[in-house]
């Protein structure tokens, strides 16, 4: 094992303040069931799920209640044992409604799994693994929720020469990816050497923030002689986790604009989804449930969570003995790049790596001052845009202009937004203008076919 | 029903914010400028006390003047940038300018330097230059005609004719020096490094001391305030090409130390050419800017015909500006080199 003593990192990013210590010391512990749960048909990107079951029906815990409808889908599974109450729109994170399936939990139930038993994997092939992915329902767990089976698809004549795992987690404040390594360290193991070999790799690489040392040590301990596995210590900064700054970091290799990791011979993956892979294989459950991090100054009782996919935000705060009065935001995910949430009706779906209360002090609303070019957002900027420049772009609404200073690299990190001094909310109006540039492209495709 | 009892606030990522804006920037820079400020009132009194109150008051005043009808807390007063322009051009101006002539410079330094442009962020020269240079225009030799530095003890004497009514003609007297500068171009007569080091010399009130004017750029750029290629880029044009110039003619021309510590270079690398409005936002950027700048200032020492030209070289270079950030854009990551990528294009 090659230990390497300096962090290793990418260059530009931001430190911003980590507030792990909420959660980081604490074992997950597991959520009881709910009164019931709520599972939109869309909680990846795709389309989504299609629904094989009727109201009133009795589903069993990790039965599947919908398919994937096409490719980039996947199959969602019943999270508890119950009976299915409604199929009907019901309170999404994305903010409109979505068609969900909603299950009255059984008290009475003991909850075993509907399948339980291991899968053996060491016969199958490629296509068989990436199936049994897609039947375990599995998308990204680090919060983008993008099909996995999508992801490890090699197209023809591409080579993976490293499967790197990403345990950066570095969103402040959430500690979902620190726990997953340090309790989970055998279903991670599992899953690396099942991927491993599907995907074909010379060796898979860890990449873990410093910061979580424990997590670090506590792995290499594992990591059993015959698998060609390393662990690479990565210096503490935003956005470490980003799939283009982890393997600039790790490999000193930078993925061509407009192109994918595999263009560089390398697969990444978040370190939850690697653990929750190696759980269906080794028990026979699919991801029907997941860690999450409940946490900030807003919760009374911060903690790591085993939840029940589609249990409602309430019913998690509830059990975390509920927001302070000084409450101002909920969100889902990290302070750098979540979702604001208004109704805690909402569930907690495949991609919410954490759930975040904020208070008064830690979201002001700021007065914005004009840009004085300090080029703080330049030094900032970890794909090297000029913000400052993009920013009164943007502001004036010349969006084909902005193409020219390469928009469409960004990865909307916010790095920008955390530094400008004039409090310009420059991520923000990027957003903006790649969605206005996006339905513009498209626009114009559809015009010329 | 209420679906958001505990009125959840809705807003973009990302939600955390680095606790620095504008005004406290235009603080820090401010406070590094007080030590500079103190020693140009401890070698020219109450004149120049009474020149800075004025130029800050008048800048400040000239702002609040021009913005309309705002409420107090929108107000661009309030972000300290007026504040800022006033005390550098203060810092440009010689101690026995009449007080009625800096008020005119502040004006122009606010209204034609940066409201005209649009406000803060918008104007293509440097605020306070602009003013300086407007003064310059009007009122050539009250803005040439440079005091002794003296101690406290003769705080209270007047190093000018101050009080001046507009429109009457100031007096200078007896108590009038050549800068540095001047002394080496028109009577070729050196200055003992130490005093230009120190600031025990006659000039504007910035031009004194080089010592404390480098802490305070150092402090700036410790704190990450402050854009450390563009002095740094200076200060090394100008040494190479000084000693060049030095060592073709030893007789003629003076070296490179003289031409750092002397004149309005410290105060105009450090503190004007860093102005980041006015300067390039790219690193790269930043050294042709500096370069450019420092070439300039020699050549303008050594062959113009004016003795100082700091001022004159950041107000061409600030007009570069535009160009040489258009010309230097960041290399963006992924970038692809194009040749052997076909048909690869996102536009």
């Amino acid at each position: 094992m090659t230990a390497t003593a300096a962090a290793q990192t990418f260059r530009h990013g931001i430190h911003p303040g980590e507030n792990k210590e909420l959660t980081a010391g604490r074992l997950i512990e597991r959520m009881p069931f709910p009164e019931e749960v709520v599972l939109p048909l869309s909680q990846h990107l795709g389309a989504p799920s299609r629904p094989i079951v009727e109201v009133g029906e009795k589903v069993y815990r990790g039965q599947i209640i919908a398919l994937a409808d096409g490719y980039v889908s996947v199959p969602l599974h019943a999270s508890a044992t119950g009976r299915v109450t409604a199929i009907a729109k019901r309170p999404h994170p994305g903010g409109k409604p979505q068609e969900a399936i909603v299950i009255a939990c059984d008290p009475t139930s003991p909850q075993t799994l509907y399948n339980e038993g291991a899968l053996s994997w060491e016969h199958l092939n490629k296509n068989e693994v990436l199936t049994a992915i897609q039947n375990g329902g599995f998308v990204g767990l680090g919060g983008a929720a993008f099909p996995t089976h999508v992801k490890f698809s090699i197209p023809r004549g591409k080579r993976v020469q490293f499967f790197l795992v990403n345990g950066c987690e570095c969103e402040p404040y959430l500690t979902t990816d620190h726990r997953i390594m340090l309790e989970f360290g055998d279903s991670i193991l599992l899953g690396i050497r099942i991927l491993q070999k599907m995907l074909g790799a010379e060796k898979t690489i860890f990449g873990v923030e410093d910061n979580k040392w424990d997590a670090i040590r506590s792995l290499r301990e594992k990591i059993p002689s015959d698998l060609p596995c390393d662990i690479i210590s990565l210096e503490s900064k935003y956005p470490q986790g980003a799939e283009k700054m982890l393997i600039t970091a790790m490999l000193q290799r930078e993925v061509p604009s407009g192109r994918l990791p595999i263009d560089v011979q390398v697969v990444v993956s978040n370190v939850g989804t690697v653990a929750g892979i190696g759980d269906m294989f080794a028990y026979g459950q699919p991801l029907i449930e997941r860690i999450v991090t409940v946490t900030g100054p807003g919760i009374r009782k911060p903690a790591t969570l085993m939840i029940p996919l589609g249990t409602r935000l309430r019913d998690v705060i509830d059990h975390c003995g509920g927001l302070t009065d000084d409450i101002r935001q909920v969100l889902l995910g990290g302070p750098m790049m979540g979702t604001p949430q208004f109704d805690l009706e909402v569930p907690v779906m495949k991609g919410t790596s954490g759930i975040l209360c904020l208070t008064q002090s830690q979201a002001p609303s700021r007065r914005e001052y004009p840009c004085i070019r300090c080029s703080a957002c330049l030094d900032a900027c970890p794909v090297f845009l000029n913000p400052s420049a993009l920013g009164s772009l943007a502001r004036s609404a010349k969006y084909e202009q902005m193409l020219a200073y390469h928009i469409m690299d960004c990865i909307e990190c916010g790095s920008c937004s955390y530094v400008c001094p004039s409090n310009i909310p420059l991520v923000q109006r990027f957003r903006v203008s790649k969605g206005l540039l996006r339905m513009k492209q498209a626009k114009e495709k559809a015009r010329t076919n | 029903m209420n679906s958001n009892p505990h009125n959840l606030v809705l807003s973009t990522s990302p939600f955390l914010k680095r606790p620095v804006d504008t005004p406290l920037i235009m603080r820090h820079v401010i406070y590094s400028l007080a030590p500079v400020a103190l020693a140009a009132i401890w070698f020219f009194g109450v004149s120049a006390l009474l020149l800075i109150l004025t130029c800050i008051g008048g800048c400040m005043a000239s702002e609040m003047l021009f913005e309309g009808k705002v409420p107090f807390r929108q107000r661009t007063v309030t972000d300290g940038s007026a504040a800022l322009t006033g005390l550098l051009l203060a810092l440009t101006l010689p101690p026995g300018l009449p007080l009625w002539m800096a008020l005119v410079g502040s004006l122009a330094a606010i209204v034609v330097g940066k409201i005209i442009f649009g406000g803060l962020g918008q104007n293509v020269f440097n605020p306070s230059l602009t003013g300086r240079a407007f003064l310059q225009g009007c009122f050539p030799v009250p803005l040439t005609t440079w005091a002794a530095p003296g101690g406290l003890t003769d705080f209270f004497t007047l190093r000018g004719d101050t009080f001046a009514l507009p429109f009457t003609n100031p007096e200078f007297d007896a108590l009038s020096a050549a800068t540095p500068l001047a002394k080496m171009k028109f009577d070729a007569a050196g200055t003992p490094l130490a005093d230009l080091f120190f600031g025990n010399v006659s000039g504007s009130l910035g031009e004194t001391s080089a010592l404390l004017i480098l802490l305070g750029g150092a402090y700036l750029a410790w704190c990450r305030f402050l854009n450390w290629r563009i002095p740094a880029g200076i200060f090394i044009t100008i040494f190479a090409f000084a000693t060049i110039l030095h060592l073709a003619n030893p007789e003629r021309f003076p070296d490179g130390f003289f031409h750092l510590l002397s004149g309005g270079l410290m105060l105009g690398a450090v503190y004007m050419a860093t102005d980041p409005v006015t300067s390039p936002v790219t690193p790269r950027g930043s050294w042709i800017f500096a370069s450019g700048l420092g070439i300039l200032v020699v050549s303008i020492r050594e062959f113009g015909g004016l003795a100082e030209g700091v001022m004159y070289s950041i107000l061409f270079m600030n007009a570069c500006t535009p160009l040489i950030d258009r010309f230097t854009q960041p290399r963006t990551y992924g970038e692809l080199n194009t040749e052997n990528e076909p048909g690869e294009s996102r536009g």
